[in-house]
């Protein structure tokens, strides 16, 4: 809402306060200010001139040469280009020394080799929005619509000396969507009157119901229509002063009809509309749901077709206006129009918001309908519109107004103790000051001991229940004098759950081992939602997504990983190690939520490490994200429990890629991007893993407890293990480690051979084997014993041969 | 022979004195102090001496002896000591060449705000509670005093992907959840995280998915004040000790009395400035008074409870506190960009 700071002063009374000074008093007490715009901002020099004389410019098809009376000494001539320019017009002039928006200074010039002095201004060069100038000038230059005096201050003229308050309203405030609603809640901040329109009407002595009869057969959409005609109307510019307070409320004008309607609808909030009584085709209004398949053509010559959960307004057979959304081209008013039906109503939000909604169409009038107007302003806003027919349009008002009325308003009537108010607000504010404070507001009340009750006026809608009483108290006694507390009585105990402890374990152990944390989108497209995903199900899709790359959401998260990688990647980071936690979605049964899965993913690719000086690079490989991930698990108390076992996974590298198993269940998968999806993604050798944290993390594990420091010496046994090229060493450690028994405390890979010294088909596989007795030293003997069962088994399990 | 010892001592000090390495002084050491040395070789003639002057002899002879051994010594002593400051200056490195680096990586920028919010509030006796982002319309929406043709659904356009489910347009279904798990009794403390979606184009302001975080606090006699107090506290923890914090009347459909919290400017130190738009402050988050639908509707009842709920964005809370100038860079991941924000300070 855009609120002029002249017209406001028309309602109350802001002397000694400045508009900035009035906009921050209305931020601090309840709605937000958004700026505050000057509107002749750098702007001087500009006054009223009279064209004297016009002609062809002799150099220029498209100029003319202006003899134009600025008001003082002789007529300058002024070259303009605007094609409307003519004799006779006032204009706004730019005098020589003038200066216009952008610091744009006016100097005297040579066009084509005539003198120009000056220029002559279209409302855009005044720094007007386009689409706020009426259309005949909105392609030249402005032309006062009546008598003007040659040589005064055109901005003042046209109300460019005002200042304009951008409020930016919240759903409930829709009483400030008028000028009136604003006067109220600024008379209530600054404790002063609201002077209200007084509409005088003089009618003449022919009855409105003569012309018109109302049916609404709609009464839970349209519970109150009034219906005034007014006579002999010629159709014209509205009064410059009306123009100007339209644009400044950011309305375009068009004609005096229609300027009034919407003139109205900024005052009162309540919105108007104007039929041409001789085009309606009928002397009825009916108000009904529309049939369905029915249509209209609205003003902006759009043909729509309606269903029954649309309103429309009827002359008894066909819609004559979408209601409360816009009017019917059929019934418009038009230059020629003599008679006007004047429409003021009261229609319900639903069917209007539905409309608005189907159609694309929001205007001023659904956007107030559906917010809700105050119900009490139905007939004053039509009272105050034939009036301003009858000033401003030659109109001739008929006696009375036509109603359907089955409107019951019931003003809101809310008790709350004074307990209550400081209880909530955790003030100590007097009866007398809550009661003032109200008083301010205008909203009616009754005090009983500790009990205040409150009459709200209908355009208040917004407050119902106590708590809105309690807002109105607070925030025009002022949020500022509420005291800092802290929270008192029961508390609870802060802290993280484990899986959040364990989460946070997670980030920082992969960020001390070199990885950045990625986060993003969830939302993906269809090809991307399934790659690499641990449950391949249907994507869950949103019903109308805004584009097809975010159609729908993820089921995995090393797609958008990859991408991340890919955009670094051709950036001139190389080396890239990141990773990222967050939900996939997997579907479940139609109408049921999706169930949501926190997944751990990483990718790494160009060089792990590197210390150039001292010639160190290691690129990365499978065993370097492997040994982030061992660590990992380390950390997590899960060694031993999860397997790595050689897989094929759809995208990944057929020989480079594990299956993760946790207690034998799997949860992810670790290896290389398969070289094609590499190069289709543009990517060097990458290595990826994803897994299901959610299982990493509610993975039981026994509680941490201490292990004595071995007194005793440990006894190591190195083997080197001759097998068949297929056998893996995982598979060959699990046996040694089985066989090896109680005093086997470690098993680990120090050596892996293949080649020419060896059997074709063949790998040697060294183990370094470490035994260990924690209640006494070991003996050769006990340590061969076991050593020659290990040995046994390897044999017989894997055919493995001790390596001389 | 008494001169002869004087002579050999002297002699042998002074070879002492020349010796420029180790070698030389062993060298000294054997031919004075050996078996076959001429120490021993003039005690050898001692038995032609009177009983008288042998013991004297014997003792200047030792004596010698002393003296020469621990001359020995101290050289010796000084000498190792310059090999080994040679053997050191020998091994004297660059110290200014760079160390070899420790791979790290570190928290997003958003990870980072939501834990320093979520510690600062732990310690309040807060936990955090997480919960699904996809949800109900009933919890998104209904539960939280928003009915459907609420006119402020219109505030946040949704991703819907049936009638009744979508992707949560704000954290605050959190709230309806964790109040009805707890079937209306007790009080709660919780801040919940999470990322939110709403249907915006992407542009250096905006963002189709973003974070929240969401604050509930529920009890009996919870006061307005208690809610400036604690977003008190939260403003100086978060942007500094010098910051002040007003309240300004808004509207949220969940909340009765709605307000928006602002602090002030730390560029212009509330006089008013481009950064905060000449008003002194920047809007920080949205908070407010539990409406009392949402508490009857999760099974509080609203004589006897009362609660404050707050709101607000990670990504705005880290442009404004590490002046990040456009939302996209926090879903683009340039490592470049992640990588500024390993500092603690």
């Amino acid at each position: 809402m855009f609120v002029s700071y002249k017209w406001l002063q028309e309602y109350v009374d802001l002397s000694g306060i400045t508009a900035p000074e009035l906009a921050d008093k209305i931020t601090k007490s309840g709605i937000e200010v958004e700026g505050v715009e000057i509107l002749n901002e750098g702007m001087k020099g500009l006054v009223v001139g009279h064209v004297l004389e016009r002609e062809q410019h002799p150099n220029a098809d498209k100029l003319n040469k202006c003899l134009v009376d600025v008001g003082e000494g002789e007529p300058v001539q002024i070259i303009c280009g605007a094609p409307n320019v003519d004799k006779g017009q006032h204009v706004i002039v730019a005098k020589v020394g003038a200066v216009l928006p952008g610091n744009f200074k006016i100097k005297k010039a040579k066009l084509r080799g005539e003198e120009s002095n000056g220029m002559i201004c279209s409302l855009q060069e005044l720094g007007v929005e386009s689409k706020l100038v009426a259309k005949e000038f909105s392609e030249g230059i402005f032309v006062f619509p009546n008598e003007v005096t040659v040589g005064d201050d055109a901005l003042e003229l046209l109300s460019r000396d005002d200042q304009i308050l951008e409020l930016g309203l919240t759903p409930n405030r829709a009483d400030c969507l008028s000028m009136l609603g604003v006067a109220y809640e600024v008379a209530a901040i600054l404790g002063k009157e609201v002077k209200l329109p007084k509409p005088e009407v003089s009618a003449i002595n022919e009855s409105a119901s003569d012309y018109i009869s109302v049916t609404v057969d709609a009464p839970e959409d349209n519970p109150l229509y009034v219906a005034k005609v007014i006579k002999n109307v010629k159709v014209g510019p509205s009064p410059l002063w009306m123009q100007t307070r339209l644009m400044a409320a950011g309305v375009r004008p068009h004609n005096n009809v229609v300027d009034i309607t919407n003139y109205i609808l900024m005052e009162y909030g309540q919105p108007l509309h104007a039929f041409d009584y001789d085009r309606l085709g009928s002397k009825e209004i009916v108000v009904r749901r529309a049939q369905q398949g029915e249509t209209i053509t609205t003003l902006d010559d759009a043909k729509r077709t309606l269903t029954t959960e649309h309103l429309v307004i009827t002359n008894g057979k066909e819609p004559v206006a979408l209601a409360g959304v816009m009017g019917g081209a059929n019934s418009e008013v038009e230059t020629g129009t003599t008679t006007v039906l004047l429409e003021s109503a009261y229609f319900v939000g639903a069917p209007i918001r539905k409309a608005s909604k189907d159609h694309g169409l929001r205007s001023e009038a659904s956007a107030r309908y559906e917010k809700g107007v105050d119900p009490n302003r139905v007939r004053a806003a039509a009272e105050r519109a034939a009036e301003l027919l009858a000033l401003y349009a030659n109109g001739e008002v008929l006696e009375g107004s036509v109603e359907a009325d089955a409107l019951k308003v019931e003003p809101a009537v809310v008790s709350i103790t004074l307990d209550k108010i400081n209880g909530v607000l955790g003030t100590e504010i007097s009866m007398d000051e809550v009661q003032n404070i109200f008083a301010r507001l205008q909203f009616v009340t009754k005090v009983e001991g500790n009990e205040i009750t409150v009459t709200v006026p209908t355009r208040r809608g917004d407050i119902t229940i106590e708590e809105d009483l309690v807002e109105e108290v607070g925030r025009i006694y002022g949020y500022d004098y509420i005291p800092k507390t802290l929270p008192k009585g029961a508390s609870t105990p802060g802290k993280l759950s484990d899986y959040q402890k364990k989460r946070r374990i997670v980030r920082r152990y992969l960020e001390s081992a070199g990885l950045f944390q990625a986060v993003t989108y969830s939302l993906t497209n269809e090809t991307k939602a399934t790659q690499f995903a641990l449950d391949k199900r249907e994507p869950v899709k949103l019903a109308m997504p805004m584009s097809e790359d975010r159609s729908v959401l993820r089921l995995s998260i090393l797609p958008q990983l990859l991408e991340v990688v890919k955009y670094n990647s051709a950036r001139q980071n190389d080396s890239i190690a990141l990773y990222e936690t967050g939900a996939v979605f997997l579907s479940t049964e139609q109408d049921k939520l999706p169930e949501e899965k926190e997944h751990l993913a990483a990718a790494i690719t160009g060089l792990w490490q590197q210390h150039p000086w001292q010639g160190e690079k290691k690129a990365v490989d499978y065993y370097v994200l492997k040994g982030v991930l061992e660590g990992l698990l380390a950390r997590l108390g899960l060694t031993g429990r999860v397997e790595f076992r050689q897989a094929t996974v759809d995208g990944m590298h057929p020989g480079r890629t594990a299956n993760l198993h946790l207690d034998n269940e799997k949860i992810g998968f670790v290896g290389q991007i398969h070289p094609n999806v590499q190069k289709e993604l543009d990517l060097k050798e990458t290595y990826v893993f994803e897994l299901s944290l959610k299982a990493l993390l509610e993975a039981e594990i026994a509680p941490l407890q201490y292990e004595s420091i071995p007194r005793y010496p440990s006894i190591t046994r190195d083997i080197a293990l001759v097998v068949n090229k297929e056998v893996v060493a995982g598979q060959l450690s699990d046996i040694i480690t089985k066989a090896g028994g109680n005093l086997l405390r470690e098993v680990s890979v120090f050596d892996l051979y293949e080649g020419d010294r060896l059997e074709e088909g063949k790998k040697s596989i060294a183990f370094s084997l470490r035994y260990f007795d924690p209640e006494k030293t070991l003996t050769d003997e006990e340590v061969t014993k076991a050593h020659e069962k290990v040995l046994d088994a390897v044999k017989e399990q894997a055919g493995a041969v001790l390596r001389g | 022979m008494e001169q002869r010892l004087v002579e050999l001592q002297q002699e042998a000090l002074e070879g002492i004195k020349k010796a420029t390495d180790l070698k030389e002084i062993n060298d000294i050491r054997v031919s004075y102090l050996g078996k076959k040395g001429p120490i021993t070789e003039v005690l050898k003639g001692m038995g032609k001496l009177s009983a008288e002057e042998r013991p004297k002899m014997g003792a200047l002879a030792n004596e010698v002896r002393d003296v020469i051994a621990k001359a020995i010594e101290e050289k010796q002593a000084v000498m190792e000591e310059e090999e080994v400051a040679k053997k050191l200056a020998s091994e004297t490195i660059d110290v200014t060449l760079p160390g070899r680096p420790v791979k790290t990586g570190n928290h997003h920028p958003l990870t980072r705000i939501i834990e320093e919010i979520e510690d600062l509030f732990i310690g309040m006796g807060y936990t955090i509670a997480e919960g699904p982002e996809v949800e109900s319309d009933y919890y998104n929406f209904e539960a939280l005093n928003l009915p459907k043709g609420h006119p402020a659904r219109d505030m946040q356009d949704s991703f819907y992907i049936t009638e009744e489910i979508l992707l949560r347009t704000h954290t605050s279904p959190m709230q309806a959840r964790t109040m009805e798990k707890k079937e209306g009794k007790g009080p709660i403390r919780i801040i919940c995280p999470g990322k939110v979606y709403r249907r915006d184009n992407d542009d250096a302001t905006h963002s189709h998915q973003f974070m929240q975080i969401e604050g509930l606090v529920v009890g009996e006699n919870i006061q307005m004040s208690d809610l400036k107090g604690t977003l008190d506290v939260f403003a100086k923890k978060m942007f500094g000790e010098d910051r002040e914090i007003r309240l300004r009347p808004s509207f949220f459909p969940f909340t009765e009395p709605s307000v928006e919290m602002d602090i002030s400017c730390k560029i212009c130190n509330g006089k008013g400035c481009s950064v905060c738009k000449g008003t002194g402050w920047i809007e920080i988050l949205g908070a407010g008074m539990v409406h009392p639908n949402v508490l009857e509707m999760a099974g509080y009842d609203s004589k006897k409870y009362t609660g404050f709920a707050f709101g607000m964005g990670p990504e705005r809370i880290a442009m404004l506190k590490y002046g990040v100038d456009d939302i996209r860079h926090y879903y683009t991941n340039d490592v470049r960009f992640l990588k500024q924000f390993s500092i603690h300070e």
